[in-house]
């Protein structure tokens, strides 16, 4: 299924990431540092906008290829909102609107928020509270999605004009609150065909599909750990207790990855709030299972700061109460099945592709 | 990780999803009034008058080359008919064992008498299978089984005893797995496989072992001087064990190793329907992400099949992820209602329950154990 772009930027994002994306600079990102260098690498190789058409400066690819990045930036555990940017370089380009260099965020990222768009002074101005913004203090840019003259509108907010309160999640990501006190608004257009929750939908799918990478980080470390950690005058690994527990997490691993990806692929061929649900709440669950597996098998080693899994699973465990909880994904999809009745589930399962 | 574990998306052709409308009109027809119970049986029903109903069908056999019966489609045409049977709670095993393992086993390694003999009956649905491998000292252990086939004149003579044998008693062939050479401290090798033909062979009994809820499938198949000819005998003497692990892969493979709750799902949803709370929608919605998942990783391998590759690691972890899957729907059911499991009294959501409830430890033991599973993908990983 994988394109010929999905293939070079697949190949792309991984020498970067294994080249720049490396343990002092993860460090220095949870320390508050911003990894520019990585930034711009990433820029420059036209990672940053996979779904932006050409003439606008992007690949013009597909969901499906830009879960190859997303999934890869999970992997790697890269300390940049390239989700974040990618989702909010579509929603721009949906709207017709120019997608401006630089890192961007979405806001607001809980379903309770809202930023309010306002006609004043020949444009919008939004006003707002904002919490949990991801890396809300370095993007360039805000990307919003209100109403204005009652239809569904993305803005595009320079990132200066909030006042920000910074806070991180449990990987030292930041999660900051922005608030807009009629602030102007750089461009804003109507969005033809995006969902009024599109945010929490696509934040959702990206993030599924972080957890997806950060879970083969997980099973790629604790397989090589018991393959080189020796007890009992054996490598750990050959023990069938070990072997057992890995095979879990390869299961686990295994699930998350093709959950993911269809999302993406369903997101391809339009409503994907089905598969995006299904995503969410299956990774979201081997997410609390595999994180557990990799620990035990590293034993106190993998509980220090200075090994690397917890890059992998502090991630993990703040990802899966992102952009909506599983139980909350997991009642939506709930209501959707029993909306249609006990006998058309498996119908609801096969018309999906 | 190594590269080999991989589910790659499928997009099912648009013959197989034409193929599915089909089969469930078909379905719809024959069930219509099924009980739920009935349907939750599933693969555990035998009933060889459907059996040929679907065969009439074409669809039995479906990838088969016609000289035998066969009908010449692709295995994600087979995939579509598999998981709308499977789905609906259809009786197939009396046709299901042979299309799905013992069929290809002799396309694989038969001869061609054997060949021309046996596959279009299978293809007609009228010949049932059985499979033979499991002893009494010997499980997990497969290798180590010691039911003795000693060359005689234009054949074997077979003694010993097979266990944990399905649905023996009402079928035609058992294929069977025996010791036709003893090499010390190398089990895997002097194995060979055989097409026993149930009906006329002398010196076969079979003794039913009645499963924990009091039924019938299971059974001791006891072979004492048992005659069987030269012509029987499938493949070379000694290939026995490659022939095996290549049929427990075909075995694998199927969707049938994430769909045995699946009736119970269908029922606890008419449940919640009926007073749908957060917790419970939660709770469905949960159940239904980890079908969807599993949809995908099992067409997956379908997908690996048709396009000629060994999906031997991957059809272990949908099997391990599937059976626990299937195991966790009665627990959860629990938690969630409560109600009391039921045999025969009851509603049929507490039948459905009590069905389940009672078939669910044999999900993660049938086909290879979990743990040797898990084996199997820690192979995979480089572990072993």
């Amino acid at each position: 299924m994988t394109s010929e772009l999905g293939s070079l930027l697949a190949d792309t994002v991984t020498r970067l990431f294994n080249d720049l994306a490396t343990k002092e600079l993860i460090e220095s990102a949870e320390k508050g540092a911003w990894p520019d260098k990585l930034w711009r690498a990433l820029e420059e190789g036209g990672l940053t906008l996979p779904l932006v058409p050409e003439s606008a400066g992007g690949a013009a690819g597909t969901w499906l290829d830009a879960h190859v990045v997303v999934r890869a930036s999970g992997r790697h555990t890269a300390p940049v909102p390239l989700a974040e940017t990618i989702i909010a370089g579509w929603l721009l380009s949906r709207a017709g609107l120019e997608v401006p260099l630089g890192p961007l965020t979405l806001a607001p990222v809980h379903e309770d928020e809202r930023l309010t768009l306002a006609r004043g002074g020949g444009g919008f101005a939004v006003s707002g509270t904002a919490t949990r913004v991801p890396w809300g203090r370095h993007a360039g840019h805000v990307v919003t999605l209100s109403e204005a003259d009652g239809r569904a509108t993305i803005a595009l907010i320079p990132g200066g004009r909030a006042r920000i309160t910074e806070d991180t999640n449990l990987a030292r990501e930041p999660r900051d609150t922005l608030v807009f006190d009629k602030a102007p608004v750089l461009a804003a257009a109507p969005a033809a065909g995006v969902p009024a929750d599109a945010i929490r939908l696509y934040g959702a799918m990206a993030r599924a599909a972080q957890m997806a990478g950060a879970l083969e980080s997980c099973l790629e470390q604790a397989v090589r750990y018991a393959t080189e950690r020796k007890q009992f005058g054996r490598p750990i690994g050959s023990f069938q207790a070990i072997q057992q527990s890995l095979a879990v997490l390869a299961g686990h691993v295994a699930a998350s990855g093709i959950a993911a990806e269809s999302a993406f692929r369903a997101a391809d061929r339009g409503d994907a709030r089905f598969e995006v649900a299904a995503a969410k709440v299956r990774v979201g669950e081997a997410a609390g299972i595999g994180a557990g597996i990799a620990h035990q098998s590293h034993g106190a080693i993998g509980f220090t700061y200075e090994h690397s899994l917890h890059f992998a699973t502090r991630r993990l465990w703040s990802w899966r109460a992102e952009f909506g909880s599983e139980s909350a994904w997991a009642r939506d999809l709930g209501r959707a099945v029993v909306g249609r009745g006990a006998d058309d589930l498996w119908p609801m399962l096969t018309e999906r592709p | 990780m190594p590269t080999t574990f991989r589910f790659a998306l499928r997009d099912l052709p648009p013959e197989a999803e034409a193929l599915r409308g089909e089969v469930r009109a078909f379905l719809r027809e024959q069930f219509s009034g099924a009980k739920p119970v009935t349907r939750a049986r599933s693969w555990g029903g035998f009933d060889r008058e459907f059996s040929r109903r679907v065969g009439a069908r074409g669809w039995i056999g479906m990838t088969w080359p016609k000289r035998y019966g066969g009908h010449e489609r692709s295995f994600l045409e087979r995939y579509v008919v598999l998981e709308e049977m499977l789905a609906a709670g259809a009786p197939v095993s009396a046709h299901w064992v042979a299309d799905r393992q013992s069929g290809p086993l002799l396309l694989r390694f038969g001869t061609e008498e054997q060949r021309e003999r046996i596959l279009p009956g299978i293809v007609r649905g009228e010949l049932a299978f059985a499979i033979g491998m499991s002893e009494p000292d010997s499980g997990s252990d497969l290798a180590s089984i010691r039911t003795r086939a000693a060359r005689a004149d234009g054949g074997y003579v077979v003694n010993g005893t097979k266990v944990w044998t399905s649905n023996a008693h009402i079928s035609d062939y058992l294929i069977a797995l025996f010791r036709t050479q003893i090499v010390p401290d190398k089990k895997h090798e002097g194995l060979t496989q055989f097409l026993v033909d149930l009906k006329s062979t002398k010196g076969i009994t079979i003794r039913p072992i009645i499963d924990l809820a009091g039924r019938h499938h299971f059974n001791e198949v006891n072979f004492t001087d048992a005659f069987v000819p030269e012509a029987a005998r499938v493949g070379n003497e000694g290939d026995g064990w490659k022939q095996v692990t290549t049929e427990l892969a075909f075995e694998r493979s199927g969707p049938e190793r994430y769909l045995s709750s699946i009736s119970l799902i269908r029922e606890l949803i008419r449940e919640v329907s009926a007073r749908p709370d957060e917790r419970s929608l939660e709770q469905v919605g949960r159940l239904v992400a980890g079908l969807a998942t599993l949809r995908q990783m099992s067409t997956s391998v379908a997908g690996m099949l048709q396009a000629g590759e060994n999906p031997n690691l991957e059809a272990a972890t949908v099997k391990d992820v599937g059976t626990t899957f299937e195991q966790s729907v009665p627990e959860l059911v629990h938690a969630l209602i409560g109600t009391e499991p039921t045999n025969e009294t009851g509603s049929p959501f507490q039948q459905v329950l009590g069905y389940i409830t009672q078939t669910a430890p044999s999900f993660s033991l049938r086909g290879g154990t979990r743990e040797i599973l898990r084996g199997i993908i820690a192979r995979g990983l480089g572990l072993r």
